[in-house]
């Protein structure tokens, strides 16, 4: 029984470690795969220079929205911003927190990184599952110097909830009446074909391992795996391909300042050089949760669009407009009766 | 007298020594304290099972209230946009990934069961027997690492031969078709087959090994060939357990989340076929609660959960019983 | 149909199975090695000193650490131990030493039994029911309390087994010498039965040292190094799942590397209890 007594030694020892660790603060976050790298980025370095910890676990922005209803983590971060009425249902705010893009991935053995040209509808066909080959005629009319193999298409997309998916589906949505009837916009929608990667990591991870295989990822998880992106036809008609430029091009169209709870979407904007499934992430907050709470969470963004807009743009997140960043701070004030 | 009790209990004592309507005192002694915690103890590792089924039927209510029973068993509509939810294509999954692994492990059990009892010369026995029992200690996720990061490449290749050929069989041809993507429903079983692998055999070894030898030795000693004794011997005698062993098999195929998760591809639509992925209620359990934004949609996963846990706790009761029954028997003859 | 035909169809049936289990064998020996080499193999090419050293690493980096998941798994085994070895222990003690073959304490086996096989994720929901949801937040109690619950039944039943084979004859003669019925039990039997007990605690740890589906919903994870018990906490499996399904090849790697030291982990706690167990006194 000497073995139980040390265990209880040991355990009474960590239990009391815990209680020590109080000091340091701690803020949980979850939600968004999409926002996950900038996050990580900003929090690593934000641990160095003030000793706070923010531990942000990419579960998908459904999770996010779940978990900041419930009031399990200090802040959830989510791509489908929500409405404002169901904000105010819920007692939570939101703000922007960078925009980007997302990008259809693809794994043809002969076809490299942004050869390929895609369009919405051609996209949506896809993935209802009416184009099947690579080599449907639909295709090979976008891609006319390219020679695409008679392979099945491999559809991949995310199984869980994700705020990537209501991105890409709100362009589908926007520019397919069929996808729209047929299954929708939201961070989970019941896909006709295709099988489910978990995060955008598990749907990078499926297309790199599948050949044939094309799925939707974020641009900084293919700019990290090194994949093939396909370059898109945006509303403009132009061929364009998915840059930090093409981002904020869409971000540009979009009047910031004056959305309601900064409620706008950037699928499918104007311009020329507009990338059309741009999207961003929101912080969501809870406006009950203890004051301390809220300000390190304001305190840790704040310092991002200050001092992290390098990192940012390392990783292809476009930063917001000054102009919006105040409007944040201006909201926050006018929202919680209290800002940093 | 305290520790008279305990004697008194065992019947140590004659009972004729002892007043049998003795009122012991109530006090608070180290012995009334220990008696209780451990009744305490025990009630308590017993009516864990209880209360979980009660904390997940009252967390599925709500569900059950919108969708109803059958309604909800046989909707094949998973749609978190309109909240609709239906269960039947996780309950098929569920079923159908099961299916394949019992029909690949109960053989291949048996089998190892009767090579390890009969066949094997004695120096082979006990290294192959805890090496088979090593296939329970790999935990289950380094069967899904391995499973989507290895297998599941190799199977690939395999794939195309098993579509060609046994796709182009007339009737359940249509069960083979589909693009070599090396995960799906046929991959789950694999993996879930090598998982409840050593639990059945072990059962099965088990029990094969306490078969009387004046039983096996007479029907040896009558000219038989061990396949005849294993079939019509050894198999009759032990059909309870055999058959408790593979219920328990089934139970943790049934209830499996992390291999299953990795390589069946996450889809909620049913297929026809095999090669494609598909979804059982622990993978997207897995996959989807964390996300659930709605209540209806946490109910309506918790519904899953509830369904999955009635037919769990069906199988491996029936499981328990036969097995058990068995052991009374020992020493009886079939 | 002649006594020849039929004694060469019998003859042949009993080849060809023979074949076949031994085929059987070989296939099910074939799966355990490719699987331990392929953990072996992609785990040593994963391994690096500062995975003991430092903490997860944020994407996009080179950089190989799992101390933070380390230290969570241990504590999250220590904690569930200090749950569920007292619980256990006592309960076994109960239907070995007061219940014996009662009507109660079969019941008390046969739902026990039903429990060492009740699906994980199942007591992963029960513990988000119970500690999650009314705690507000994840928490590594959470995660223990899960991990405690799997764990309980294995103790129980070898406890159970284990006090029943310890001969009366030292029991009688500890209650003739007029000790009372706990200090029997706790100083004499328990004593006596230790390896046994032991054993049944090592292979409930080895059990859960891989499980997943319960920390899923209950201890969640954490990139940086943390002892709270009231908040998420990194663990070994739940970094496998994580890292495993990301695209990125040191993370794959640590993957790997995690699981080759989980297995590792679990062999070694296996082939200790093993050892113990041939340390018990069996009655003839």
């Amino acid at each position: 029984m000497k073995f139980l007594r040390n265990i209880w030694i040991v355990l009474a020892l960590a239990t009391a470690c815990s209680l020590g660790t109080y000091a340091g603060a701690t803020l949980t976050g979850a939600g968004s795969t999409w926002v996950y790298p900038l996050v990580a980025k900003w929090a690593a370095t934000y641990q160095k220079l003030t000793g706070t910890e923010v531990n942000y676990q990419s579960i998908g922005s459904g999770g996010g929205i779940a978990q900041i209803k419930a009031g399990t983590v200090a802040f959830g971060a989510s791509d489908m911003p929500l409405k404002p009425e169901d904000l105010k249902a819920a007692g939570l705010i939101q703000f922007p927190t960078a925009v980007a893009g997302a990008a259809m991935s693809y794994n043809l053995s002969g076809i490299a990184s942004g050869k390929l040209i895609l369009t919405g509808p051609v996209i949506a066909d896809i993935y209802l599952g009416k184009i099947k080959k690579w080599n449907d005629p639909a295709i090979e009319k976008l891609n006319p110097g390219l020679k695409l193999p008679d392979m099945n298409i491999t559809v991949v997309h995310r199984s869980d909830g994700s705020g990537t998916t209501f991105t890409f589906t709100n362009y589908l949505s926007k520019i397919s009446p069929e996808w729209k009837e047929k299954v929708g916009s939201n961070t989970s929608v019941a896909w006709p074909v295709g099988v489910g990667g978990k995060g955008s990591e598990g749907v990078a991870s499926y297309v790199q391992r599948i050949p044939g295989s094309i799925g939707y990822v974020e641009y900084a998880y293919i700019l990290e795996t090194h994949g093939s992106y396909a370059r898109m036809i945006n509303s403009a008609g132009k061929v364009v391909s998915p840059t930090l430029q093409g981002f904020q091009d869409a971000s540009a169209h979009v009047d910031w300042a004056n959305a309601q709870d900064f409620y706008v979407i950037l699928t499918n904007q104007p311009g020329p050089d507009t990338w059309p499934i741009s999207g961003c992430t929101w912080q969501i907050l809870r406006k009950n949760a203890p004051k301390e709470t809220n300000m390190q969470v304001m305190k840790f963004f704040d310092w991002g669009f200050e001092h992290g807009q390098q990192m940012a743009k390392s990783i292809a997140f476009g930063p917001l407009p000054p102009s919006t960043v105040e409007a944040i701070k201006a909201y926050w004030k006018k929202e919680l009766g209290y800002s940093i | 007298m305290n520790g008279s009790d305990v004697a008194v209990q065992r019947g140590m004592r004659p009972a004729s020594d002892q007043p049998k309507s003795v009122s012991r005192p109530w006090r608070l002694s180290a012995d009334f304290l220990f008696h209780k915690a451990a009744v305490f103890a025990a009630f308590l590792a017993a009516a864990t099972l209880f209360a979980i089924v009660i904390a997940i039927t009252y967390d599925s209510w709500p569900a059950i209230q919108t969708f109803g029973i059958w309604r909800f068993l046989k909707s094949s509509e998973w749609d978190p946009v309109t909240q609709t939810f239906g269960a039947f294509p996780f309950i098929v999954g569920t079923l159908v990934s099961s299916a394949i692994a019992m029909l690949l492990a109960v053989p291949l059990s048996f089998g190892i069961a009767v090579f390890i009892a009969e066949i094997a010369p004695v120096w082979i026995k006990r290294p192959v027997a805890s090496a088979i029992e090593l296939l329970a200690a790999i935990p289950s996720i380094v069967y899904g690492l391995w499973g989507l990061l290895v297998f599941a490449p190799v199977f690939a290749k395999i794939e195309p031969w098993i579509s060609d050929h046994l796709g182009a069989i007339p009737g359940i041809g249509s069960l083979f078709q589909g693009p070599p993507m090396g995960i799906g429903m046929l991959t789950a079983g694999i993996v879930l087959a090598i998982m409840v692998l050593p639990y059945i055999s072990s059962i099965m070894r088990d029990v094969f090994l306490i078969v009387p030898s004046s039983l096996r030795e007479s029907a040896y000693a009558m000219g038989a060939t061990t396949w005849e004794v294993a079939w019509q011997i050894i198999l009759p005698y032990t059909r309870s357990a055999v058959i408790g062993g593979i219920f328990l098999g089934l139970g943790r195929a049934l209830g499996e989340t992390m291999a299953v998760t990795f390589v069946i591809g996450n889809s909620n639509v049913l297929s026809s076929s095999l090669l494609m992925p598909g979804a059982t209620i622990p993978s997207v359990l897995a996959n989807e609660f964390t996300e659930a934004t709605t209540k209806l949609y946490l109910s309506s996963l918790i519904y899953l959960g509830l369904i999955l846990i009635a037919v769990t706790l069906a199988v491996q009761f029936l499981a328990v019983l036969l097995i058990r029954r068995l052991g009374r028997r020992e020493g009886t003859l079939a | 149909m002649s006594v020849y035909s039929v004694h060469a169809r019998r003859r042949v049936i009993d080849v060809a199975s023979k074949i076949l289990m031994g085929a059987a064998t070989l296939v099910g020996v074939f799966f355990l090695f490719w699987i331990l080499w392929t953990t072996l193999k992609f785990g040593l090419a994963g391994m690096h000193w500062s995975l003991f050293t430092q903490d997860t690493p944020p994407p996009g980096t080179d950089a190989f650490g799992l101390r933070n998941a380390f230290v969570g798994s241990l504590i999250l085994l220590g904690l569930s131990m200090l749950i569920g070895v007292p619980i256990g222990l006592m309960g076994g003690t109960w239907l070995a030493e007061y219940g014996f073959r009662s009507r109660t304490a079969n019941l008390v086996r046969f739902i026990n039994d039903i429990m060492l096989s009740a699906p994980s994720i199942e007591i992963g929901l029960f513990a988000y029911a119970i500690v999650v949801a009314p705690m507000g937040h994840f928490s590594a109690f959470a995660g223990s309390v899960a991990l405690a619950i799997l764990m309980i039944p294995i103790i129980v039943r070898t406890t159970d087994e284990m006090l029943s084979l310890v001969g009366s004859d030292m029991r009688e003669a500890a209650v003739a010498l007029g000790a009372p019925a706990w200090v029997v039990i706790t100083k004499v039997t328990w004593k006596a039965g230790r390896a046994g007990i032991l054993t049944g605690i090592l292979i409930g740890l080895a059990r859960i040292t891989g499980e997943t589906a319960p920390l899923l919903f209950t201890a969640l994870n954490n990139q940086f190094f943390s002892t709270n018990l009231f908040r998420p906490m990194a663990n070994i499996p739940m970094v496998i799942f994580e890292f495993a399904l990301s695209p990125y090849a040191n993370w794959q790697q640590m993957a790997w590397a995690a699981a080759f030291i989980a297995v590792a982990f679990v062999l070694v706690l296996s082939l200790v209890a093993r050892s113990f167990l041939g340390k018990v006194q069996v009655p003839k």
